[in-house]
């Protein structure tokens, strides 16, 4: 049944080797990143980078240890949350803040990631699904996430104590950094040793634990990172935005995130960039026209599940490499 | 302040939009209102597109123009979310130019924007939002709230109820800024009028099904259970309590602290008559108001609400300032508004506080029954105006920290 | 926060028959999710949105066409169904050689543009739509005031889980589907078209759907958002039961809705999560759920 599936997978291996393509990819994509503010709306590119980390977290698991969370969004959000109400009412600098709201959401890692490896496939995702949803009730009614209002004027401070993050070109930097250190740990996490073991896992688990490899550790592991990842993702929207609110810990956020890395390419390195730069492009400029932005979206979505799997990254990897046995 | 607030503008305006550099008086060459609020949801029937068309009316009174500059409005919907709000507004100011935004009900969405507008120094005028705060701890130098506030439906429907009776009361609040808001400061007006609070329970923005909150209601054995919610919750609440038949028994009463005239054209006079509500404006209290309004149901089939009409009112002083000043820089407009008084079909000799808080008669009003309406929209019976100062809080009372 | 009463019985049963409506929603929706599941081994996640779907085509037939509340109970589920169908011929079908994954984003998806396109003709306020003239009015049942068309909700969500359940397990059909269900080739090669079985049983399921969103209609309003929310407790009541398993599925879905009645009377401000808690617990002791087997 899943023969397909791990198919695909293996032409999407590909470009995740550190070849010479990856480097210059990453090359090219640095320096469109860095000249992006000067031409683009700053804070539009923020978003965009905000939501590439979140997605390229998310492909972590998904792409690398073959994991479908449908629940991302509780740490996303989640970690906004606390960014938001650490920077705001205990008054800590952004980059304190935002490594709270990261450690949080690795913690609620660690305890989603327990219960739902316990199971896999749909299962998995279904289970991550309604964690999530539990985290979105609490959001609702805990006193200091403010329910309906959310999170409200965080101020942006002054990172390091130093550079006043109320400048845009200051705060863009600082997420192209995050959004870089973020990117640079899940590449050397896929070429690691570790990664390695975790694409074991995802081709064949039961050939990895006759290995002698503790797939579960593996596995609780990954989800960690994904979620940590994801967590400072979410951190860094809520100092650019400076607000948290339910829209970031909804489901329909966590639904975001699939399509993002769906659409760019499901473990690919680039892909989820890319997913995540056309989807945010998508929503800016359909929300101007009278095109209702939910269908079209669902319709990439379904156009994505029935014809081209790969995504555009592993689509055009899977051409540029189709020569490869 | 305000002196260093026009000292500073100028130099405000260049680090604030390098899209929007100054050129001559008005910025961009034109003047931009954006009209952000809910206009495909709950709140959509008492401000969404009717705000706009107020607007327009505004705007086309004047003639399209200012200062030798055309007047340009756009709308937008902000899906009662506070981030979409929050985000829009940012765009709107940074990269389309918009100089004033208008309406946005759902107070959540409006202490968003009331952050973004404060730090970017644009004008923003309030007529959908309802909690008090918007002119006390979270007002701002350029912020103006207009049609009605929390605190103004306290003091006139709170104390109208007590009065009549009505001695201990339960809440059914909507779970965020505007119903909390309305909840405390009714809460204050009941207790200073001598009856007791019992109980409140909060239910989630735009709930379908308010059974369980109405059973903990009925449980709570209060006389009065006040709906501290608005527009499609409000509506929702009172048809299920006359389907689960709270106030068949006489023995508790529902009052609804925030109702518009869109929503008793919603539920019927046959289920809202004898409701007693606050309201800044009614259509038929003087030719003046029956004129405009007439106008507006030409344009779109209804009525305006209190919402509606404040939009045009608030705009046509925006423009009138504009004017005055000679300018579209935010502080600077903000500072003449506050100066003129406010006189138009609205309001009569309303003055505007240094918070941004637009004094002027509020009205007590009750629900006609079927049998005293002459025809459509005839709903409501004025039974007492109360004077601005009355009604609404001082700069003192506020609890603004902006210099007085 | 609300104030803590104490606990006069008539806030405890009324809450518990308001637990017990609200049940008898779950139930209708998670045993449609479950016969999907046991026979395609897909989880609907447009499930929620052909919910919606059903009450909007009574909607439409009592606005457009003035056909009311009882034929709109019988044409609505068939229209759902039938479009059910022919997602499964056009859509579904082609990924079931496919990891099950793709099944879910397929569905979910589809349940993107299915919201999506009604909540742009519609907004997101709710259209009302009148209860009928035979169930109007209420019994005074002493602890509370019971609207009869709520207590008509409970006797028919029950009717239909009843006759479904009967179906499934005690008939010749519901035999072959069984089998099918546990061993597809083996059925094939007796003769029985496991294609056109698969297909008419997504149609069945999501035809379950919509009749519940018939039956929601007067309650909560015509909503493009009425299926979204309530999906995912649907679906964590599918998990805690046991997928696949019919009695499972409807059991839970009364079991959890009484649940939630109780918390609200007792703890309001975790009403909406107890659900989800109640999951977890049942995942760490018996992580197949309640009624279900390993697969």
């Amino acid at each position: 049944m899943a023969t397909e599936i791990q198919a695909v997978r293996r032409d999407t291996a590909a470009p995740a080797r550190p070849a010479m393509p990856g480097l210059l990819a990453l090359a090219v994509l640095l320096l469109v990143l860095v000249a992006a503010p000067y031409v683009l709306y700053p804070v539009f590119v923020m978003k965009v980078l905000c939501f590439a980390l979140f997605a390229c977290a998310f492909n972590l698991l998904i792409g690398f240890a073959g994991l479908l969370s449908f629940g991302h969004a509780a740490f996303f959000g989640g970690a906004a949350y606390i960014t938001a109400h650490t920077v705001k009412v205990w008054g800590l600098p952004p980059e304190l803040g935002i490594l709270l709201g990261t450690a949080f959401s690795a913690t609620l890692g660690l305890a989603f990631g327990a219960l739902a490896i316990r199971r896999q496939g749909i299962y998995f995702a279904m289970i991550t699904l309604a964690l999530s949803q539990m985290v979105f009730f609490m959001a609702l009614q805990l006193k200091f996430t403010g329910g309906e209002d959310g999170i409200q004027a965080v101020p942006r401070g002054h990172l390091f104590g130093l550079i006043d993050l109320s400048q845009p070109m200051a705060m863009y930097y600082t997420v192209l950094a995050v959004f870089l250190f973020g990117f640079v740990v899940i590449w050397r996490t896929v070429h690691s040793p570790f990664g390695q073991v975790l694409k074991a896992i995802r081709e064949n688990e039961p050939r990895a634990i006759s290995l002698g490899y503790r797939t579960d550790h593996y596995k609780l592991m990954a989800f960690v990172l994904s979620a940590a990842l994801a967590g400072l993702a979410g951190g860094t929207k809520a100092i650019v935005f400076q607000l948290a609110t339910l829209t970031d810990v909804q489901w329909q956020m966590s639904g975001a995130v699939v399509l993002m890395t769906l659409l760019g390419g499901i473990g690919t390195l680039f892909g989820p960039v890319v997913g995540a730069a056309l989807v945010v492009t998508l929503e800016n400029y359909l929300a101007a026209s009278n095109l209702p932005v939910p269908v079209v979206i669902g319709v990439i979505f379904v156009a994505c599940v029935l014809l081209f799997r790969r995504g555009i990254v592993g689509e055009i990897a899977a051409r540029l490499g189709g020569k490869r046995p | 302040m305000i002196a260093r607030l026009l000292a500073g503008a100028a130099l405000a305006a260049l680090a604030v939009g390098s899209a929007q550099a100054q050129q001559g008086k008005i910025s961009g060459d034109v003047v931009k209102i954006g009209v952000l609020n809910d206009r495909s949801g709950l709140y959509a029937d008492l401000g969404g597109e009717g705000s706009a068309v107020a607007v327009r009316m505004a705007v086309e009174e004047v003639g399209g123009k200012i200062l030798g500059k055309p007047i340009e409005v756009v709308s937008a919907d902000h899906q009662n979310k506070p981030d979409i709000g929050s985000n829009l507004s940012r765009e709107w100011i940074d990269r389309d130019g918009v100089d004033v935004i208008v309406d946005v009900p759902n107070s959540g969405v409006a202490l968003a924007v009331q952050e973004v507008t404060r730090e970017k120094k644009t004008i923003f005028l309030m007529q959908g939002p309802a909690t008090s705060r918007l002119t006390g701890d979270a007002c701002s130098p350029t912020g103006f709230h207009w049609a009605y506030d929390t605190r103004a439906l306290a003091v006139g429907t709170g104390q109208a109820i007590v009065k009549e009776g009505g001695k201990s009361w339960f809440f059914l609040t909507a779970d965020y800024a505007f119903g909390h808001q309305l909840e405390t400061d009714t809460a204050a007006q009941v207790k200073k009028a001598g009856g007791t609070v019992v109980g409140a329970v909060r239910a989630p923005l735009n709930t379908a099904d308010f059974s369980s909150f109405l059973l903990q209601a009925q449980s709570s054995g209060a006389q009065v259970i006040g709906l501290a919610n608005a527009g499609g919750d409000t509506i929702t609440s009172i048809k299920q309590a006359s389907e689960f038949g709270l106030t068949q028994s006489g023995q508790q009463k529902l009052a609804g602290l925030l109702i518009f005239l869109s929503d008793v054209h919603a539920l019927g006079l046959q289920v809202a008559q004898d409701l007693v509500l606050t309201t800044g404006f009614y259509w038929d209290m003087d030719d003046e108001k029956r004129a405009w309004s007439e106008k507006y149901k030409a344009k779109t089939g209804k009525m305006p609400t209190m919402v509606q009409a404040g939009s045009y009112s608030s705009v046509k002083h925006y423009l009138k300032a504009i004017e005055a000043a000679g300018t579209d820089d935010g502080p600077t407009v903000a500072a003449k508004m506050k100066e003129m008084p406010v006189n138009d079909m609205f309001a009569k000799n309303g003055k505007i506080l240094p918070n941004g808080r637009m004094v002027h008669d509020m009205y007590l009003a009750r629900v006609k029954k079927p049998s005293e309406s002459k025809g459509p929209w005839d709903y409501y019976e004025i039974i007492r105006t109360i004077p601005g100062d009355e009604a609404f809080a001082t700069m003192a009372e506020s609890g603004c920290k902006l210099p007085g | 926060m609300s104030t803590i009463f104490g606990i006069p019985p008539q806030a405890l049963f009324g809450q518990l028959l308001l637990g017990l409506i609200n049940g008898s929603f779950y139930a209708l929706l998670s045993l449609g999710l479950a016969v999907i599941f046991g026979m395609l081994n897909v989880i609907n996640f447009a499930h929620g949105a052909l919910y919606m779907l059903g009450a909007f085509v009574a909607w439409l037939l009592l606005t457009m066409a003035g056909i009311g509340y009882w034929w709109a109970l019988l044409l609505a589920p068939l229209v759902v169904g039938a479009f059910g169908v022919v997602l499964e011929k056009t859509l579904l079908s082609r990924l079931y050689k496919l990891d099950h994954l793709y099944g879910l984003l397929l569905t979910f998806g589809l349940a993107l543009i299915v919201e999506g396109a009604f909540r742009h003709f519609y907004g997101v306020s709710g259209q009302p739509y009148p209860i009928p003239d035979l169930l109007r009015g209420g019994q005074n049942l002493g602890f509370m005031f019971l609207p009869n068309y709520r207590g008509w909700v409970v006797v028919a969500s029950l009717v239909v889980c009843l006759a479904t359940w009967y179906a499934i397990e005690r008939t010749k059909l519901g035999a072959y589907l069984r089998a099918a269900t546990e061993n597809p080739v083996l059925v094939q090669a007796f003769g029985i078209n496991v294609p056109l079985m698969i297909t008419a049983t997504y149609g069945f399921g999501v035809a379950l759907a919509g009749l519940a969103g018939v039956l929601a209609a007067p309650i909560y309003q015509v909503s493009p958002l009425m299926g979204s929310n309530l999906i995912i407790v649907v679906f964590a009541v599918v998990v805690i039961g046991g997928m696949g398993s019919i009695l499972g599925a409807v059991l839970t879905g009364y079991g959890l809705g009484l649940l939630e009645g109780l918390t609200k009377v007792f703890y309001p401000e975790a009403s909406n999560i107890v659900v989800f808690v109640i999951m977890a617990v049942v995942l760490l002791i018996k992580p197949a759920g309640l009624f279900g087997r390993e697969r």
